[in-house]
């Protein structure tokens, strides 16, 4: 009996074998391809994290988890925002998960890190998530890091102008958190303000500010015509709310961060000011575009009953425009990675997309997105406050039109550098 | 028997393509034990102290910390620049200056306080010196930290291959570890021990209590240095998470697990929460898996309340193996040391 197994296990074995050998071929071909999601689900900005998986999961439903002939296997990590932990997962999707491509991570400091480590790989590639540092990708460049999304100064372009020539404003008072991302934002907007001539007076507070009154009664005072806001979160919350309780009446502009659902959807006084702000940034929640419109469709349809949000946050719509140029790129070499993926990164460099947003993405020769930026004012539609994009400016790049070499002489936005200064 | 064990732990990295892929050995050296290493010496710094001098210090991370900005603002090559010009021969003995030089400062501030005041005043100045290092622009490039540190070349080998930073983290690893069991059977180590288990009697004996514990905390600084140094390396540059809230918990974690028994408990611990911390996300829902962590430590702390090392104990005992005491030297035998010593 135990021969008679033995002896049907082995023909068994034998028969596998031969099957294995035949069909070996066409399982080298067909080894999907494994994408590692690297993004937040615990810390501060878990609830964004979840978010961008939801909308990557979505989009790779949408095409079958197949791409030039081969599928996609999806593996995800979470990091907590900080940048050593973002390194530990990483390099454990790329060792020990074998990944090919790493989309990732969420946060500015995650991103330089991973840039420093992406310089380090060989025949691998890491696709920006939503990390929006400019140094990313401005500074010291890595050759298999790409970033199909727009960073902090980039999403301030156009606001500095529309505030000088539309509203006819001429000095504004600029109130900031003391750190990297508000940094870039009011770089941003200065480097447009100031070059029309605008005059800045800045207030800043370091983050986690609950109390801005001393800083709110100077701004009142002062000959400001309008108010520039760039907190995010909690931050933004207490100045919105202790604004609208002084009786603050100026203008308000907005960072990209404070104009969000996240800030609209929170009850108190603030919203009473809030409607009508201006903003700049990536997407909106009413963009008059059948792509946004498509892409939000979708959104409610496939997560309104697990948890999904009225419409997709900031951070799932960069993580969808970076998996819209692997896609593309993978869809334009046939899912072919051989050669130390030397002509999926050349298919990356010269993607063309268009952002869910319906915004066109380029890349520039650091591999840094070109793209479209909204210019956004709050309304009152229905009985909920929304942001609605009226304005786009198109093809903005990463020194916002100005010449490289005299944008990097700028040197890094820093709250002794914050962008106020003669660019001609 | 503990040379065998070293022996066996420099062969690793041949050892482990024995037993797996190739691809995941070089994932286990590097990124499983190597880490593991490096976190296992900042732990030893807190065993040290806990174990031999009785106090749990909860600035060790934040020590090492500024030895890896030390590192990261001296060293040529880092982004941004913000002093530059210093070669890694020159930078390293600087960071470790740097740390003990903290170490020092925390033991002398926090010299007149035990148990929860102590891990309080210890906590404070870890989350003070993370403020100012995540708010501070000029010389620690704020959130974003100091980018780009790779490391040295060392006779011919870069620092960035597996083996390599293995084995130095390794060699570190072991002279500190040696020479903390050489350090606590000298008069300074054995007064030490005396100030843990009795400070009012050290003092009526003429030592002063107080420059013992700075001392110690001056050690145990330099020790978290060396893992400061090694991490900063590891992680190609630092930034203020890396001496977080988050991390500070982390190494008490690691060193509670392991067991505070004995220095070595520190890298047990670490190696168990470097595994778990890297393997839970596979083996359990990923949007949940600090559950399972959190529920391995749970059970290993309410299993064996000395950690790891106390299981290992437990084990043997119940085996009725002979085996020496793992348990740190106590008030008798400082008394024999004073009896001997001339």
């Amino acid at each position: 009996m135990t021969i008679r197994i033995t002896r049907r296990a082995t023909l068994l074995g034998g028969a596998g074998l031969a099957a294995g050998a035949l069909a070996a071929p066409a399982v080298a071909q067909n080894t999907p391809i494994r994408l590692g999601g690297l993004t937040t689900l615990e810390g501060p900005f878990a609830t964004g994290g979840q978010d961008a998986y939801r909308c990557v999961q979505m989009e790779l439903e949408r095409i079958n988890h197949t791409v030039g002939g081969r599928r996609i296997e999806f593996i995800r990590e979470s990091s907590n925002a900080q940048a050593d932990v973002a390194l530990a997962r990483a390099r454990k999707l790329v060792e020990q998960d074998n990944v090919d491509i790493i989309l990732g991570p969420l946060s500015g400091a995650e991103g330089i890190a991973l840039r420093d480590y992406s310089r380090t790989l060989t025949g691998k590639t890491i696709v920006n998530g939503s990390s929006g540092a400019s140094d990313t990708t401005l500074r010291n460049p890595s050759p298999n890091f790409f970033r199909f999304s727009t960073d902090g100064t980039q999403w301030m372009a156009g606001l500095g102008k529309h505030v000088y020539q539309t509203m006819g404003i001429r000095e504004v008072a600029v109130t900031a958190g003391d750190y990297a991302f508000p940094y870039a934002q009011v770089f941003g907007f200065n480097l447009e303000f100031c070059r029309l001539g605008g005059k800045v007076t800045h207030y800043w507070a370091p983050l986690g500010t609950t109390d801005f009154t001393s800083q709110i009664a100077q701004i009142n005072r002062s000959n400001a015509g309008a108010v520039v806001v760039v907190h995010g979160g909690t931050d933004g919350l207490a100045f919105m709310t202790q604004y609208a309780q002084a009786g603050g009446n100026k203008p308000l502009v907005g960072g990209s961060i404070m104009a969000d659902q996240t800030m609209l959807s929170a009850r108190g006084p603030h919203r009473r000011v809030m409607v009508g702000m201006i903003s700049g940034g990536p997407i909106a929640d009413v963009i008059d575009d059948p792509t946004w419109n498509d892409f939000v469709a979708r959104y409610r349809r496939r997560w309104a009953n697990e948890g999904g949000f009225a419409s997709p946050s900031i951070h799932a719509v960069n993580y969808s425009t970076n998996l819209y140029g692997i896609l593309h790129a993978l869809k334009e070499v046939n899912g072919d990675l051989s050669d130390n993926q030397a002509a999926f990164q050349r298919a990356l460099a010269a993607a063309e997309i268009t952002a869910p947003t319906g915004a066109s993405v380029k890349l520039d020769h650091n591999r840094q997105a070109i793209s479209d930026i909204f210019l956004n004012k709050i309304e009152e539609r229905g009985n909920a406050a929304q942001v609605v994009a009226f304005d786009r400016a198109r093809g903005i790049n990463q020194t916002l039109g100005i010449p490289e070499a005299r944008f990097l002489s700028l040197g890094s936005p820093s709250r002794d550098n914050p962008g106020c200064v003669a660019t001609s | 028997m503990s040379l065998l064990g070293f022996a066996a732990l420099l062969a690793l990295p041949w050892l482990l393509p024995l037993v797996m892929p190739p691809g995941q050995a070089q994932f286990w050296t590097a990124n499983i034990l190597g880490r593991a290493i490096v976190f296992g010496i900042v732990a030893m710094s807190l065993t040290f102290l806990a174990t031999y001098g009785g106090f749990i210090s909860l600035a060790q991370m934040m020590i090492a910390g500024i030895a890896g900005y030390a590192l990261a603002v001296c060293v040529d090559g880092a982004v941004p620049r913000i002093v530059g010009g210093f070669g890694y021969g020159a930078a390293i003995p600087l960071s470790l200056l740097a740390a003990t030089a903290m170490g020092l400062l925390v033991g002398a501030i926090s010299v007149r306080t035990r148990d929860i005041y102590l891990l309080m005043i210890t906590l404070a100045l870890a989350m003070g010196v993370f403020r100012f290092v995540e708010t501070n622009i000029a010389w620690f490039n704020g959130y974003e930290g100091i980018r780009n540190v790779v490391g040295p070349t060392l006779f011919g080998f870069d620092f960035r291959n597996a083996l390599v930073f293995y084995h130095v983290a390794l060699a570190t690893a072991a002279l500190l570890y040696c020479g903390i069991l050489y350090l606590v059977k000298t008069p300074f180590g054995l007064v030490l021990q005396g100030i843990r288990d009795n400070p009012r009697r050290v003092a009526a004996l003429g030592y002063s209590v107080g420059l013992h514990r700075i001392a110690a905390f001056g050690v145990a600084g330099f020790i978290a240095g060396c893992g400061g140094v090694l991490s900063t390396i590891y992680n190609i540059g630092i930034s203020p998470g890396t001496i977080g809230l988050g991390a500070t918990v982390n190494v008490l974690i690691m060193s509670v697990i392991g067991g505070l028994g004995h220095p070595v408990g520190a890298f047990i611990g670490s190696l168990i929460f470097t595994v778990f911390d890297t393997f839970a996300a596979s083996i359990y829902d990923r949007d949940r898996f600090n559950t399972l962590i959190g529920l391995v430590f749970l059970a290993i702390v309410l299993v064996s309340p000395d950690g790891a090392i106390g299981i290992g104990a437990r084990i043997r005992r119940f085996l009725g193996a002979p085996r020496r005491s793992l348990q740190p030297a106590s008030a008798s035998s400082i008394r024999t040391a004073e009896e001997e010593s001339p």
